[in-house]
Order: structure tokens, then C-alpha cells, then sequence
């Protein structure tokens, strides 16, 4: 049986425990965000582009057997690690998991800044972008 | 003069804040200043111990705040030279004066097919209200275009600015890339095809000796809290004449004569713009912020604010792949640059999390950035209170921010 969106988060949470300050956290996601595969240029349209004034943020959603897919991009890095550990952990699961879904993980490794509306990174929108999709697609 | 750095550093409390448990280093003074403890005992003491509403009580408090208020309205004529203390306006800032010039003067005086004047280089609130007047009045806006080094070109200028341009609408300096525009010529072009000049001084107000009358120019703005006052305090000034031809901007209290159902009789300027009760303390605190400026001395600031810019923009040069944006020759302490390859967001991240404060992103100046063609920048903004040191500190977070990043 597959892991559950918390089983994900609680390992993402011990993961970063290991992280004494804020130089390796840092030198993690820039390196999480480097690893992660390019969107492809086709699914970086209007539609899928989050508004953010600082970085930019691309989602595109699929549905599979039931499970919603998210493939996500970014063209600043950090953030670009933040937004492929949102989607590690809601990727792949059944649109009312996502829905329904408690998003504690980001608070506990200590990124909820990133999270600030005032950051403008387009994050808290993605955020909200995913789980209207898992709205949506329950819906269908 | 020179100035004695570490004792003025002394008189702002927050410099010695702790961010993240690192020495702050606050590199943002383009998007605010910080303030000196006399400012902050200055708003405090008048809620403790003298605070009523201005301008309708016969009573002792009233008084008292009435004449703190009004005489920082005298020393913000002195201090920009103005002609009449009732030319000077408050407002809420630099945003709000210059709505309220769009709202009065650009619906009065501006009409169907005339066309107002602004650079590319603009803030957004130095366009975004042209934009909206133009939607309703039908006129239009044109700018005089950014050169590579981030400076106009007076021929540019002359060819835009024509008999058909009502206003000619400028910053003094950029904000997104430290420009310093020359003012005065503006002024002469704008004046000799018969329109108005409107000067943006949020970011030369901290910077620079104004004399509105020398510069001639009909209105110049700023806010309060670029020039180490509270926020919510901006002023407008403009000339006598033009201010008493314009409509007034928000009706209420104070800016009536009498009021009857049959008609109202509007107040005499300066309140004919002031309507409702405004930010006293504030307003009053900011008499202390420009008398604190004054007492270092205008001159001593630009000297050594000049001296620091040269020293980072020397440093930061030295920086492989780093690229300033904005080099013209006549600049402020504004630095924007980006890291090649690197995006600004990552940057500021990165300073962020040593102690450094910068802004990134487009400065509310899109325009700039598109000219550039980039997303956006990194700016270090340095203030009088600023230090070679920090500016070793920047240079040290950048490079490390470029090893994380690259």
C-alpha cells in the first residue's frame, strides 16, 4: 500500500530534523530543487502559471486512475524546492485526500515564511490551486 | 563635516536587532527608512501627554496640538523653500499626493486628447494614476524612455514633451535604479510648452537641499517615512495660484467654510485639501525626523551617502557574474544588480537568513524591468547610518549566495 500525504509529511519533517541550521536546510532545497525535472516548456502556459510577483510557480495537474497528478515548476530555485516537496506530497493521491488534506509539514520544518502572503512567491496560491483541483476533480 | 557614524547609529534602536540571531544589516532604506529614537518619543510623548483633535477645540490640548501641527507645516516650508506655508499640504504619502494632483488638478485641467509626460522609469504610483486619468478623461500618456545606463535623454525629453502636454510628471531619482534626473531641465521644457511639472521626491527628499522656488517646478511630493519619519505622512506641495484653481480631493471636516444643504462653501488652503481628522502625531513626529536630518546636516548626508555608494558599487563590481543595473552618471545610493543565472527571489532568501535586509522583485517598477527585460532585481539601498563594514557583510552574504545557488 502506497504512503498516506502525512506518512509523506512526517518523513519530509524527519528528514529536516537532521538539519542543525539554516545553511544545510538551505543547501538541501537548492539541491532538491536542482534534481527536480524541468516542466515541460508546453505546460508553462497562462493556465497553469501561478501569480506571484517575486518567482513564478507553473502547475499542471493530471488525473489518473482516479489519483490526481501534479508536475510543478519554478524559476527560482528555493522556492522551486519548496513547491516539489508540496508536490511529493500531495501528488499521486485521490482528489479528496488532497482536498482534505492538513499541510503541517511546512510549519514544521520551519519554511512557513515562505508561506507569507507577503513573500508573493506564489506558494500560498499554489498551495490553494492544488487543493481546488482536489475539489474539482471529486466533483467530476 | 564629517558625520560620527557609530553615535548616529546609536540613535536608532533598531539597528541593534538581532535577526535570526545575526547583527542586522538593513540595506532597505529605498522601500523605508528607519527611525531615530527622538521621532519615536516624539509620536509617543504627544499621545502621553498632548494629544486632542487639531484645529476645532478651544481647549488647551487642542491648542497644543494645533500648533505643533501647523508649525511643522512652517518648518516643512522652510525646508523645501516654499513660498507660503499654505502651499504645503499634508498627506498620507507620496501615493496619496499624487492621486490627489491626478483627482483635482488632472480632472479640471486636463482634457480629451492632451497628454501628459512621465519617464520609463517611473514608480507605479507615478503611473498607475495617469493611467487611470487617461481611461476617464480620454488624454494620454506618453514616457520619455530609459537608455542602457538607466538615465533619460534630454532629447527624448524635448521631442515628448510639446504644447500638447498638460503635465510633465517625474521622479527626481529612481527608485528601482538610483537615477538622478536632471530636474531642472525637465522643468524649463515642461514650462517653456506651457504644461505643469510635478517632481516624485520620495527618494531625493533624504538625499538632497530642496528649494522649490529655485527649481520652479508647480508640485513636488514625498513621503514622511522615506526621510526617517512615520509612515502615513507624505506631503504635497504646490504653488499658491495652481493650489486655489483646483478642486479640493475628499470633502468632510475641515475643509469647509460652512456647510448648508442649500451649498457648502469650501476652506481656504491649505485645509482645503485636508479633509477629516489626519494623522497628528505622525505629522508632528515628522517635524522631528527633518529637524534630526537638518541638524546632521543634508550636505554631510549626500557626502557620505556618496562615499558609501562608490565604496559598494566598487565591491560589488569585483563580484564575477554580478551585474548592476543602473549605472548612470549621476546616481543615489541605490544599487540593483542580479547574479547571473541566479534569480533575485534566491538571493534575497539567502541575505535574508544572514542577517541582510534587501528587496527584491521589481520595485513597483515594472516598466524598468521590462525595458531590462528581466523579472526583477536585487537592490541594496544604503542609508547615513549604513557602514563600509555592512557593505563588507553584503558583499560576503552575496558571495556565499552564489556558492548556494550556483
Amino acid at each position: 500500500m502506497s504512503q498516506s500525504i502525512n506518512d509523506i509529511q512526517d518523513e519530509i519533517v524527519e528528514d529536516f530534523s537532521m538539519y542543525e541550521d539554516w545553511n544545510d536546510k538551505y543547501e538541501y532545497l537548492i539541491e532538491f530543487g536542482k534534481s527536480l525535472q524541468k516542466l515541460d516548456e508546453q505546460y508553462k502556459t497562462e493556465e497553469n502559471r501561478i501569480h506571484g510577483c517575486q518567482s513564478k510557480v507553473w502547475l499542471q495537474p493530471e488525473i489518473k486512475d482516479d489519483k490526481l497528478f501534479f508536475y510543478a515548476d519554478s524559476d527560482a530555485i528555493i522556492t522551486k524546492g519548496i513547491v516539489g516537496l508540496l508536490v511529493k506530497v500531495l501528488s499521486g493521491h485521490t482528489p479528496k485526500e488532497i482536498a482534505d488534506s492538513d499541510l503541517y509539514f511546512i510549519n514544521k520544518i520551519g519554511l512557513q515564511e515562505h508561506l507569507s502572503p507577503t513573500r508573493a512567491n506564489g506558494l500560498l496560491s499554489m498551495i490553494k490551486k492544488m487543493k481546488t483541483y482536489g475539489i474539482a476533480f471529486q466533483a467530476r | 563635516m564629517s558625520l560620527n557614524i557609530q553615535q548616529i547609529r546609536a540613535d536608532f534602536p533598531i539597528l541593534n536587532e538581532k535577526i535570526r540571531g545575526k547583527q542586522l544589516v538593513y540595506l532597505d532604506n529605498g522601500a523605508s527608512t528607519q527611525k531615530p529614537q527622538v521621532v519615536i518619543d516624539t509620536e509617543s510623548y504627544y499621545y502621553e501627554h498632548q494629544y486632542a483633535n487639531i484645529h476645532r477645540g478651544v481647549h488647551y490640548l487642542s491648542q497644543i496640538g494645533t500648533d505643533l501641527y501647523e508649525g511643522v507645516r512652517k518648518q516643512v516650508q522652510q525646508f523645501i523653500n516654499a513660498k507660503h506655508d499654505h502651499e504645503v499640504i499634508f498627506t498620507k504619502g507620496t501615493t496619496n499626493a499624487i492621486n490627489l494632483v491626478a483627482y483635482t488638478f488632472g480632472r479640471k485641467f486636463i482634457d480629451e486628447g492632451d497628454e501628459i509626460v512621465i519617464t520609463e522609469m517611473e514608480h507605479h504610483s507615478n503611473i498607475v494614476p495617469w493611467q487611470m486619468l487617461c481611461e476617464e478623461k480620454k488624454c494620454v500618456l506618453k514616457y520619455i524612455p530609459l537608455q542602457a545606463d538607466g538615465s533619460i535623454n534630454m532629447e527624448d525629453a524635448e521631442k515628448l514633451i510639446t504644447p500638447k502636454t498638460k503635465l510633465v510628471s517625474v521622479a527626481y531619482v529612481s527608485n528601482a535604479l538610483g537615477t538622478i534626473n536632471p530636474i531642472e531641465e525637465l522643468t524649463a521644457i515642461a514650462h517653456k510648452n506651457g504644461a505643469k511639472i510635478l517632481i516624485d521626491a520620495a527618494q531625493a527628499i533624504q538625499h538632497f537641499t530642496i528649494d522649490v522656488q529655485a527649481l520652479d517646478c508647480d508640485f513636488f511630493v514625498f513621503s514622511g517615512h522615506k526621510i526617517y519619519g512615520p509612515t502615513g505622512t507624505g506631503i504635497l506641495f504646490g504653488k499658491e495660484d495652481i493650489l486655489n484653481e483646483m478642486p479640493p480631493y475628499e470633502g468632510g471636516g475641515d475643509m469647509i467654510k460652512t456647510v448648508s444643504f442649500a451649498g457648502t462653501v469650501f476652506n481656504d488652503l491649505p485645509f482645503k485639501f485636508e479633509a477629516g481628522t489626519p494623522n497628528i502625531a505622525g505629522c508632528i513626529a515628522l517635524g522631528t525626523a527633518i529637524k534630526y536630518v537638518q541638524d546632521l546636516g543634508i550636505d554631510n548626508i549626500r557626502a557620505y551617502e556618496t562615499e558609501l555608494l562608490n565604496y559598494a558599487t566598487e565591491k560589488l563590481s569585483a563580484i564575477e557574474g554580478l551585474k548592476i543595473y543602473g549605472t548612470a552618471k549621476h546616481k543615489s545610493s541605490v544599487i540593483s544588480f542580479l547574479l547571473e543565472g541566479i534569480h533575485p527571489y534566491d538571493v534575497g532568501v539567502i541575505l535574508d537568513n544572514q542577517g541582510i535586509a534587501i528587496r527584491t522583485g521589481h520595485h513597483c517598477a515594472q516598466p524598468v524591468m521590462d525595458c531590462y527585460k528581466i523579472a526583477g532585481t536585487c537592490r541594496a539601498s544604503f542609508a547615513f547610518y549604513n557602514t563600509k563594514e555592512e557593505v563588507d557583510i553584503l558583499v560576503e552574504g552575496i558571495l556565499k549566495a552564489k556558492k548556494m545557488l550556483s
